[in-house]
């Protein structure tokens, strides 16, 4: 038993855990006929909080509640693998995004999200407030405008052979190309 | 009314006709404590791996996606081959997703924001429960962002 628990304490490889998210497709659609997406959270929240400031939040969101205990057991998930299932060792990062990041002063990869870009501490630095408030709204806005994320555009909408999820989905990629390759160094460098 | 409300922009609307108690709802906090667990063990939530996916320096991100898309393209054609039904014995619908000049504009946005916090929101509620609490401004942005968007909804281009 603590063997596999060691074992599940490394990092999954990709053959174990992306099946491990398509499955999830058929466990909600199954279980309670969902379908698979967790920006739509987000909205719930509004239209919980402020339903009189747009049409667009005025809805019954009760009738999406599972959508919020889903995101919560996200949440959760999250303390028990905190608590239970946390790897010490270093996360492994190529070695050219290594020398990228060193020019940036990025040379802590003890935590799999980088203390030096997101934490408390780092809050102050502008190039942090900018990934943390303009990337954070831009996954908000961007979402809801594209009408899902990865979860419901790239796995749930493709899997139901939706055309415009695959659009979605390629429009998701080249915009990260470009922030990526193009916007960020120059974010990283403030 | 209300279900078109919701429909607007969404790819994940439900409409139940089976009226279950509310208690069988706890079956989604088990199912989102499992995706949650998967994508912190799978590194998913790694600001690291989203940059090297970016950067094309590591398939991992890719086999990720990749496998999960084929596992649902999969799971959806056995459902629609074999007309399966849900554990209430209610019919499983697809409704098809009408395309809007939003998903490219919205789309390269999102790009965007999910390459600079390394995180789309999956990950973020992960990455708060993992001890990074941090990401609670992160995910408080996001929710501004989504409802700045259903502000100003009816003034951008679909």
């Amino acid at each position: 038993m603590a063997h596999i628990i060691e074992l599940i304490k490394q990092p999954w490889p990709w053959y174990v855990s992306g099946p491990l998210i398509g499955l999830m497709v058929p466990l909600l659609l199954i279980t309670g006929n969902k379908r698979f997406g967790i920006s739509s959270s987000m909205r719930h929240i509004c239209a919980a909080t402020f339903p009189s400031s747009s049409s667009f939040f005025q809805y019954d969101w009760k009738k999406e509640i599972w959508n919020l205990i889903f995101v919560f057991g996200v949440f959760l998930g999250g303390i028990i693998t905190m608590l239970y299932l946390k790897d010490d060792s270093p996360i492994v990062v190529d070695p050219r995004l290594i020398s990228e990041l060193s020019t940036y002063g990025i040379t802590d990869y003890n935590s799999i999200i980088p203390e030096q870009l997101f934490s408390w501490n780092a809050l102050h630095f502008p190039r942090t407030i900018i990934l943390i408030c303009v990337g954070g709204f831009l996954v908000g806005f961007g979402t809801r405008y594209a009408g899902g994320c990865t979860s419901g555009h790239s796995i749930m909408g493709i899997s139901m052979l939706q055309l415009p999820s695959l659009i979605a989905t390629i429009c998701f990629m080249v915009g990260g190309f470009i922030m990526a390759n193009l916007i960020l160094p120059f974010i990283l460098s403030l | 009314m209300d279900f078109e409300v919701r429909s607007l922009d969404s790819m994940c609307i439900n409409e139940e006709e089976v009226k279950t108690p509310s208690w069988y709802n706890l079956k989604y906090l088990v199912f989102g404590m499992m995706f949650g667990i998967i994508l912190i063990k799978s590194e998913v939530i790694s600001w690291f791996r989203i940059q090297e996916m970016f950067r094309l320096q590591n398939f991992h991100m890719y086999g990720v996606i990749g496998s999960a898309i084929a596992v649902g393209v999969i799971s959806v054609f056995i459902i629609k081959k074999l007309n399966i039904k849900t554990i209430q014995g209610e019919e499983i619908h697809f409704p098809e997703k009408p395309f809007n000049k939003g998903i490219v504009i919205g789309g390269l946005l999102f790009g965007f924001g999910w390459a600079m916090t390394g995180a789309c929101p999956g990950p973020l509620y992960a990455q708060l429960g993992y001890g990074s609490t941090v990401t609670l401004v992160t995910i408080f942005m996001a929710i501004l962002g989504t409802w700045v968007y259903g502000i100003i909804r009816n003034k951008l281009p679909h």
